[in-house]
Order: C-alpha cells, then structure tokens, then sequence
C-alpha cells in the first residue's frame, strides 16, 4: 500500500499532467488554427469521454449491458436547456460571459440530478433482470424517453409556454468555452476514477465477476447495481446538457434514439470494458474519425460492425482490456529505469 | 363499433406478422439462448430480396408469390451464414455480453450493407397478391393471418414429432446432454437458424404485400417489436410466440386508434411505439418468463 | 491430519435449524431438517448425489427461503432474510463449483469480504479523506495477515483465474472466513482434487479450526475425508434426514448402506 509521501507525488503528477495538457488546449485555441468546425469536434470528443466511461461503468465494471444510455443523455439535455431557455428569458445571469458560465454550470446540474433521478427509476426495477432481458428493458426505457420527450409540447421549437411538440428544440443559449468544459470533463473522469478505486469499484467487479460468490460475501448486490447505474446516468445527463449546449443551439429527438446508444456501446466495447483509459481513447477516436473521414461516411457504421464482429471474436474484453494507463508508471519507465518501473 | 372491428382485424393482421417473426426469435433463443438482434433485419434480407425477385417471376409468367421460395433459400442462408461465421466463434469464446454486442454489430453490418448496396431510398415492390375482399376485409389481410397460423401448426408439429424436432428440443434444454447423446449439435443449431430465417422470409412476403415497400431499416422497428411479442409469449414456447404477436400487433392497432380519445389528447397516437414497450417492462417486471413460458433458475 | 478437536459444546448453539424444508412447486427437495450446531463443532453433511444437500445450504444462506421451519443463528431468527444479510451476520460459504472472482487478484477477493468493515460512504471516497485511506489501509492489512493464515501472502497480487484448483480451494475458504463468521458451510471441498490436494485441505481446514474456532458444516462426498475429521455425521436422502449421530455408527447403519448402493458411486477423478 501506498504512503502519504507516494501518494502526494502521484496526485501532483497526475495533476501536471492535466495542466500540461490544458496549456496544449489553450495554446491551439489561442494560435487561431481552430475554426468553429474544430471547436465542434472538440466539444464532442469531451461529451463522448463523459459519455462513455459513465457507459462503462455499468457495461465494463458492473458487466451489465445497458442499451438506453442516450435516453439519459436526453433528460439531461433537455432539462439543462429548458431551464437555460427560461433563466435566459428572466434575463438570469445573462450580463458578462462569467455570469453565462455560471448560468451554464447551474441547469447542467440540473440535467444532472434530473438524469440521476430518471436513472434511479429505471434501475431499480431493471437491475433485478439480468443478461439479455436487461438489455432489452434498458433499450425499452431509452425508446420510452425519446417518444415522452418527442411528445411534450414545452420539448419542441420556441420551447417552455411557447413549445409545439415533434419540433426540434430550438434557441438554446450557446456554451462552448471549451476551457471550461475540458475542466467539467476532468472532473467527471476523476470522480468515475476514485470511484472504481474503492470498495464501490471492487463490489461491483466483484458481482460482475459471480453475482452469486457476491452476495455470499456479504454485499448488497441490489444497491450497488442501483447505485452504479444512478452514478452512470448522473454522468450521461452532464454530457447531454454540454451536448445540447453546443455550437448549434438546437436539440431533436433523433439526436438519442437507439442507434445513438448503440453508438456509445460500440466505443465502450472497442475501448475496453473495465478500462477508463480505453474508454477516452475509443471516445477520442470514434468521435474524431467520422469527421475526418466524412467523405467514406456511409461505410463507416459497415467498418465498425465489422471490427466489432472480430474483436468480439478475438478479444472479448476489448482492445484495451482491463489496463489502465498510468502516469507516473509511464514517467518512471521513462526516466527512472527499469528496476524502478518494475516495483511500480 | 365497425371501427372496433376493423381494428382489431388490422391488430391481428399486423400481429400475424408479428408471430411469424417471433416464432424464428424463439427458436433461435431456445436453442442457443441468445437475442438475435439481427433477426428483424433478416426480414430485410427478404424484402430486398423480394424486390429483386417478384418482377423475375413475373416476367417469367409465374404467379409473383413464387419468390417467396427464393426469398427463404437466401434468408435461410444468410441466416447460417451470419450463425456460423459471427455467432458461433463468438460463443465459443465469449460471455453472455460478447454474444449480445455481436447480435447487435450484425444489426448494424446488414443495415448498413444493404444501405451501401441499394441505397437508402425505399424501393417499391409491385403488388404480390390480388385477392378478393370477404366483407369488409381485404384477403390480404385474411391470408396473412391464416398463413400465420397454418406455419405455427406445422412448426408445433415439426418440433413436438419428427427427430430434428427432437434434437432441438434436446439441446436447448441441455447442451451437453445431447452431445452425449449423439446428437450432432452444430448441424441442429444450423437448421434452427436456418427454419427461423426462413420463417423471417414468410413474414417479409406478408408485410410486403401489405406496405409495398422496402427500406434498409425496415427490419429494426419489426424486429424489436416481435421480440417483445417472442418475450410476452414467453421466450422458447410456440404457441407463446403466437399469442404475444397477436396481442402485440391488437395493443399497438387498439392503441393508435383510440389513445387520443382515451386520454383526451394528453397521449397521443405518436406513444403506440412507447405502449408496446411498456407492455415489455411490465411484463419483464411482473412475469419474466411470459404467458407461457417457464422459469429457468440458475443452479448454484 | 491429527484427530478431530474435542470441544467442550456450549449451551446455546451457534446455528439452530429446526424442521427447515422447502418445496418446490410439489417437490419436497428439503423436508424436517433439523440441527444444532455448537461452536468449533465439525458436522458433516452426506447422502447421495441429488439428496438435497446443497439445498440445505441455499437455505442456509437465503438463496432460497424455506417454506417451512426456521434456524437461528446465535439466537436469532434468520429465515426470510436476504443472502448478503445473512452473510453479514456470520454465515459464510463455500461453493461446490469454486466461485471466485476470477479476474481480480487474491487480494483483492479478499478484499471484497472485508467491504463490511468499510464505513466510508461516496463523498469520503472521491475526495480520498483521510478515513478513506486509513480504512483502506486496515483492511489491506487484516486481508494480508488472512491470507499469511493460509500461507497465501506471496500470490496476494495473482490473478485468481491463474491459481491452480487447489489454492483456488483455499483461497475460497479464506474469503468466506473475513469478519467474525460464526458458521462456516463446506460445500465439497475436496471435488475434483487429487491425493495430494486433498491433504493440503485437511491441513486447511485443520488451521481453519485452530484459529478460527468456527462451527463447521461439511458436504462431502470423500467418505474417507468425512469419517477422518467429522465429529458427527447427518445422512440425508431425498431431502429427509435418514440418520444422525457418530461416524462409526453412521457406517454401519443399514438404512444409509442401502441409500448409497443404489448409486455408481465411484470415488476418483470426476470426468
């Protein structure tokens, strides 16, 4: 076990390291090399990293296939930018850019907690089934959200008292200070991160691996399926307020239908089930590609499928498995030698 | 009343079709106990192929419905195919989750394929059938749903009385067992998949004589919809297979047709979808194994 | 494996099983179980394959609840309360198809029996307080002192799946026994193990009884195994108990002869 001396040193690496990346961050935005197009892109690899290392949390670490992760997303979304609509509309933290910020930070809880609470309905009773059937369910509750959200007149064009349901959402205040939303996604990472180094991350390995040994154990199998899947949908609802907070301004239903959950399990399934790393790797990747690569788009669901298929075959668990990447493992390989690495 | 009525025959035609797709869904699930995701999109498979084939019959002089028959031999086949060179390999290395993600991945390959193939624009398909009407129905309607149950008779009777029968049977109760028994496994496995895509192929002719259309995505919605029906049914039983479509395909007529009055416009039409998926949760949540399905608990 | 340690049985048993059975929809799979087991007691459990024995300890453990009887540990009442509470209050088990977290390490198997002991919560754990570290820390090292207990301390860091079948066996045995279990269910420990393995388990369950002081319920199927240790035997046969007492008499009562000559019973190898 770690000391408080090895601890520190490991934190305030991890810590450089994030800085270090941050500065990257500022210095492409600053050089004037990124267009709005650029801007887009990154925007939408933080919300994927959200997106799927919560997405792993249930599928990788609790083993459970949950296939209705974008209805989640969509409570979030909406909640977040029905009530930015309406505190815009008050004229609430509107004046400077910070106050905007703020607004943003305030109904992206809200997204949050309301997704969090939409998860907690849906998990209780879903996390009794196992396997295939909750598979099925969490797709079935996923469609249910989408069509309760198509149909709700306060969901639709002008939105709130001047809402027509089916209509995309539109007029939704612009966040994408993608400084600050690097900060919000390194926050979320980092929660997801302390939480499976814990006794919460071994319990439900633990139920993932003989949920029957688990309970034989003495764990409450029940409230930390439950409590995982909360977590996860938590998580879901902060991406969907940065998603419906994006350059555009606009959100539709069609944004979180089925194909968009199968999306997110195809980048946890790639990335690695019960690896985070993997999770923003795939997430980084899978979101970057497609628009790189928008001219062979249409072939690009028919590639996946198919490197889906073999690594099914080839390696269950995913690309990257279980690992996990390590900073200060990685800098100690570097600089400090072998025999050092080793003992790491 | 007479709109009562003819919904509840539009509720049985649609959930005849329905059944048919089930009935292949709970053969395969009680074979191989997994959720062919791809299932509906071998409906797809037939519809295109369909579309291909009906002008071929027709200019050969042959009634259109003949191509039905080409329509099963390539459903039937794709249906093995995907079985041996996806599902099999996966299953012998896999967990319960790999088998499921590559159902899914299927799903999407032959979505996509057909997409790629024959574009995303629905393709018309010259009518197949021209009955009369009895009544106020039409014989396309009545066709469907005799269709529907002349093949579960005659499935119930190929699985409860022949050998193959037997041996499906047998392994899907228990694997092992029948290995030792002699029975040759893989092969049975590969004549469930293929009956079931054949049967997904009947139930392509019925929808495309119905809707006249075909789209790369048309599997999906079906699909999902039948396997809730294989599920209320209770997943592995026939009959049950049966009686979900049925009961799946009169709710979701029912439900259009009167929810908006029902409800005094609060849900509307648009939640007939979102009503057969909350039929599937209360069913999953109250009795899981179905109408008639039985309970298989784990040993420990 | 040195004789069976006389116990002085104290007053009240630590596992009271009074006419506990189970029906299964016609089926009396478990009929009229009855038991009291004292501490530091070694009672074995026997009878042939499909008798109900291992049904006893679902019940035992609520993975199934009985529908009829009832047993109390220390004194209170058990049935109707879920596994992981039952657990909680000091029944542990082993399985007869060893159930191992398999991907995760030694430790942290162990670990996950400890997770009891963790009062931590959700906020103490992100931000890593120091209750959080100080409570990690304890367990860590009550699951290594656990593990020295069963001379496991050098594989702490294996993968369980790369254990070969015996310590696989003990280390089964060692998480069962993580925070103050008062009964301990044995369900054939000694399946699928060869001569050599089946001693390493005696010595096991030797030291198990030595530190641990524990009630022990045993299903085996090893007769030489069971009439070595046991103190006492219980025969059961399609669920209903068909003789209690000694292992010498147990040998030769007719009644269980005749139960066990109707079956291949074969010791060995299980293919």
């Amino acid at each position: 076990m770690s000391n408080r001396k090895d601890r520190l040193k490991g934190s305030l690496i991890n810590f450089a390291g994030l800085l270090v990346l941050f500065f990257i961050l500022v210095l492409v935005m600053q050089s004037g090399v990124v267009s709005s197009y650029v801007r887009g892109i990154i925007v939408q690899c933080f919300f994927a990293i959200i997106m799927v290392t919560s997405l792993n949390l249930v599928m990788g670490f609790l083993g459970q296939i949950a296939l209705g992760h974008a209805g989640f997303m969509a409570v979030g979304a909406y909640t977040s930018a029905l009530l930015a609509k309406a505190m815009t509309q008050a004229n609430i933290l509107t004046a400077t850019p910070a106050a905007g910020v703020v607004q943003f930070l305030i109904c992206m809880a809200a997204g949050a907690l309301m997704a969090g609470l939409f998860g907690l309905i849906v998990g209780i009773p879903a996390l009794r089934l196992r396997g295939d059937y909750l598979a099925i369910i969490t797709l079935g509750f996923g469609e249910i959200i989408r069509v309760i959200i198509q149909n709700l007149k306060i969901a639709g064009s002008k939105g709130l008292a001047q809402g027509q349901a089916g209509q995309p959402l539109i007029g939704i205040p612009v966040m994408n200070n993608v400084y600050v939303l690097y900060w919000i996604m390194v926050l979320c990472v980092a929660i997801m991160f302390t939480f499976v180094r814990s006794k919460y991350g071994r319990a439900i390995m633990a139920i993932r691996e003989d949920d029957i040994a688990s309970s034989c154990v003495g764990l409450n199998n029940t409230y930390y399926k439950v409590l995982t899947f909360t977590i996860s949908a938590m998580f879901a609802g902060v991406a969907g307020a940065i998603f419906a907070h994006r350059g555009l301004g606009t959100l539709s239903q069609n944004d979180f239908s089925f194909l968009k959950s199968t999306d997110y399990v195809i980048m946890v399934v790639l990335g690695g089930m019960g690896s985070m790393t993997g999770s923003i790797v795939a997430a980084i990747v899978l979101s970057a590609l497609p628009e790189l690569l928008r001219a062979a788009a249409q072939y690009r669901m028919l590639v996946y499928s198919v490197v889906l298929v073999l690594v099914m075959i080839f390696k269950p668990t995913g690309l990257f498995g279980a690992y996990e990447f390590s900073l200060q493992r990685g800098l100690k390989r570097l600089f400090g030698g072998r025999k050092e690495a080793q003992k790491a | 009343m007479e709109v009562f009525f003819s919904q509840l025959i539009n509720g049985l035609r649609v959930g005849s079709v329905y059944a048919l797709i089930a009935l292949g869904y709970t053969m395969v699930y009680g074979i191989i106990r997994l959720i062919n995701f791809a299932h509906g999109d071998f409906i797809m498979v037939g519809g295109y192929t369909l579309f291909f084939t009906v002008p071929l019959m027709t200019a050969a002089g042959m009634p259109p419905w003949l191509a039905v028959i080409l329509a099963i031999a390539v459903c039937a086949a794709v249906g093995v195919g995907v079985e041996k060179l996806a599902y099999s390999p996966v299953r012998k290395k896999g967990t319960k989750m790999s088998t499921l993600i590559t159902a899914i991945a299927m799903s999407l390959f032959l979505e996509n394929l057909a997409q790629a193939l024959f574009g995303a624009n629905p393709k018309q398909v010259k009518t197949i059938f021209n009955l009369p009407n009895i009544g106020n129905v039409s014989g396309n309607t009545i066709l469907t749903i005799v269709l529907c149950v002349a093949v579960m008779l005659a499935l119930q009777v190929f699985v409860q009385r022949t050998n193959m029968g037997k041996c499906m049977r047998a392994v899907s109760e228990d694997k092992e067992a029948a290995i030792l028994m002699g029975v040759n496994v893989n092969r049975t496995i590969s004549i469930t998949f293929a009956i079931g895509s054949g049967l997904a192929a009947f139930a392509a002719l019925m929808f495309v004589a119905q809707y006249s259309q075909v789209t790369n995505t048309m599997g999906s919605m079906l699909g999902l919809k039948a396997f809730i029906a294989a599920v209320l049914g209770g997943i592995g039983s026939i009959p049950g297979a049966m009686i979900g479509g049925l009961v799946i395909g009169m709710a979701e007529s029912l439900s259009k047709a009167y929810m908006g009055a029902l409800t005094g416009g609060v849900i509307t039409s648009a939640f007939s979808d979102a009503i057969v998926f909350l039929i599937l949760i209360v069913v999953l949540l109250v009795k899981p194994s179905g109408i008639l399905g039985k309970n298989a608990g784990e040993k420990v | 494996m040195s004789e069976p340690l006389t116990n002085p049985a104290s007053d009240t048993p630590v596992l009271e099983v009074k006419n506990l059975g189970i029906n299964f929809g016609g089926l009396r799979a478990v009929s009229e179980f009855n038991l009291e087991l004292h501490k530091g007691e070694l009672v074995g459990l026997i009878g042939p394959n499909g008798a109900g024995k291992t049904t006893v300890f679902n019940l035992l453990t609520g993975v199934y609840q009985p529908t009829e009887g009832y047993f109390k540990l220390e004194g209170r009442k058990m049935n109707g309360r879920q596994t992981h509470q039952i657990v909680a209050a000091g029944v542990a088990r082993t399985f007869q198809n060893i159930r191992l977290f398999k991907q995760m390490t030694v430790l942290e198997n162990v670990l996950t029996a400890f997770t009891k002991d963790l009062r931590y919560g959700i906020v103490s754990s992100t931000f890593r307080s120091g209750s959080f570290w100080k409570e990690e820390k304890a367990i860590e090292d009550k699951a290594m002192d656990l593990l020295r207990v069963f001379h496991m301390e050098d594989k702490a860091h294996y993968v369980a799946a790369n254990l070969p079948y015996g310590q696989q066996r003990k280390l089964e045995i060692a998480r069962a026994l993580a925070t103050d279990m008062k009964v301990l269910l044995l369900d054939e420990p000694a399946a699928g193990m060869n001569p050599t393995e089946t001693a390493e388990l005696l010595d096991c369950i030797g030291i198990v009884r030595e530190k641990f002081n524990i009630a022990i319920l045993l299903i085996e199927h090893d007769m030489s195994l069971v009439m070595k240790i046991c103190e006492r035997i219980i025969v059961i046969d399609y669920g209903e108990t068909i003789a209690q007492g000694l292992p010498a008499e147990i040998s030769k009562n007719e009644k269980v002869i005749a139960a066990y000559l109707g079956e291949q019973e074969e010791e060995g190898p299980i293919c």
